[in-house]
């Protein structure tokens, strides 16, 4: 993407349940020179409903990126299935043997005032980071690595699958973007077991059980590999990694404590930003505060 | 000598029973379209994230059902709401039968016969009324005006008008059993 200005997608979950995310990744954004146009217009991203009605998601998908076309504006998002919900739209939506499709939503939306049009493009902020920004241009802003610290990667899913519409930016069966990102930061990506999983929270309104038990597995195996924190780029990977940590501490009577940050706010933390005004970290479910202390004590072993 | 019975697994398919027409169905629906192509190799069901923990969620079986046209059985399930949609057997799959969009090209038409899990519907109703599946309240905005990030909308009136053109709710139908 080549443009110097991008709207911010945020989605549902982010504007109620992530506002650590949000924040840090507006702040981190904000050092690297990457400049925001907000879109208040902009609704659910249409995926809820793909399961339910095809076309009435493909409509809602297709009026958020009409909002951004009409204004010229390339879109950065933060939660993943957003990113490949969008995508996958556009994708559909801009292939010439679906002309009757994009013809059949063009009409829908008509009598609302918009029109889509192709060229508007989507990217999650952690991609844009790797391919955009570059690590090489990160470590320039990097002023308190945080050397010594192990940190476990979450891809999640939509981030990088389908392959096949997010063009080979990265390896869907190994991918590398996050775990380059984690170690720019100074700190170490650690490989654990299983690492693609999934959080499971594509079904935690339907089967709880099932979900929770999606999650006990990732954390066993993060457990496992000794990590000291976790860190994701979706927010409904933080809800079942972050928000759910205790109910699977209390649910299968183990014990986990894993800090899970959002990437945005671990990469801030080596920008020397600051951890609570700044990132939010209060708002993170599992106390982040004993990984900071951690931090510290490294910086201090190492004057 | 007694057997243990699973109730899950018919022993016997009546031939009566089988709507062989329901891949046809499926087939036509937008992500259903490599159905036919399955060979049943299990790829999905090994990799899958859900079976690993819960099997009733077993993506070949499913897909057998179909070809088979149980289709009163696999539109009434609980099944079909299990995936979680990870892609993990999309990008595997050797026969490219795109099962993640198929799962979802099901979950549309059962949607059509009457079968949506509550939880699904209750996302229906809660776009249509504040544009997102989560309510953004004043709470929200002070917090963000407190950190110095631009306000949400309330609400987004528009999603309601783009579902009235789309016309889901012709396409809900009140499923007996849901009343």
């Amino acid at each position: 993407m080549s443009k110097q200005k991008y709207t911010l997608f945020i989605g549902c979950t982010i504007s109620v349940r992530g506002l650590n995310y949000e924040l840090s990744a507006r702040k981190v954004a904000e050092k690297l020179g990457i400049e925001f146009v907000d879109i208040q217009e902009f609704s659910c991203c249409g995926f809820p409903l793909s399961s339910i009605h095809h076309n009435s998601a493909v409509a809602i998908a297709a009026r958020n990126l009409a909002l951004a076309n009409a204004k010229n504006l390339d879109i950065i998002t933060l939660c993943s299935a957003c990113t490949g919900y969008l995508t996958e739209v556009k994708k559909l939506l801009e292939n010439k043997t679906n002309s009757k499709l994009l013809k059949d939503v063009n009409t829908k939306l008509k009598d609302l005032g918009y029109k889509y049009e192709k060229g508007v493009k989507i990217k999650h902020f952690a991609r844009f980071l790797y391919e955009d920004i570059g690590v090489e241009k990160i470590k320039e802003h990097i002023k308190e690595p945080l050397t010594g610290i192990k940190v476990a990667p979450h891809y999640g899913c939509h981030y990088i699958k389908p392959s096949e519409i997010f063009d080979g930016f990265d390896n869907p069966i190994h991918p590398q973007s996050l775990d380059r990102l984690i170690d720019v930061t100074g700190a170490t990506p650690v490989h654990y077991r299983d690492k693609l999983q999934c959080c499971g929270g594509g079904i935690l309104a339907v089967n709880e059980e099932t979900s929770v038990k999606m999650v006990k597995e990732k954390l066993d195996h993060i457990k496992d590999a000794n990590a000291d924190a976790m860190t994701l780029i979706c927010p409904f990977c933080s809800i079942m990694y972050d928000e759910f940590q205790p109910t699977v501490e209390t649910t299968f009577e183990t014990e986990y404590k894993i800090p899970v940050l959002y990437y945005p706010q671990l990469l801030g933390l080596a920008f020397g930003l600051d951890p609570k005004k700044d990132l939010a970290v209060r708002k993170n479910q599992v106390k982040v505060q004993p990984l900071l202390e951690k931090i510290e004590n490294l910086r201090g072993g190492n004057v | 000598m007694t057997e243990k019975k699973s109730p899950s697994i018919k022993k016997s398919i009546n031939m009566k029973d089988l709507d062989t027409n329901f891949k046809y169905e499926v087939a036509k629906e937008h992500g259903g379209e490599h159905i036919k192509r399955c060979f049943a190799c299990g790829t999905c069901t090994t990799i899958c994230p859900v079976f690993s923990v819960n099997n009733k969620y077993n993506p070949r079986k499913i897909i057998r059902m179909i070809l088979l046209g149980l289709k009163d059985e696999v539109l009434n399930s609980d099944f079909i709401w299990l995936c979680s949609g990870c892609y993990s057997c999309y990008e595997l799959c050797p026969r490219d039968v795109k099962i993640t969009h198929l799962m979802n090209a099901i979950r549309n038409i059962a949607v059509r016969e009457g079968h949506i899990p509550k939880p699904m519907e209750a996302g229906v109703d809660l776009l249509e009324k504040y544009g997102r599946l989560l309510e953004v309240s004043e709470f929200e905005n002070t917090l963000r005006e407190k950190k110095g990030i631009p306000k949400l909308n309330l609400t987004i009136p528009d999603v309601k008008k783009v579902l009235k053109k789309t016309e889901i709710h012709k396409l809900i139908k009140k499923s007996e059993k849901d009343e």
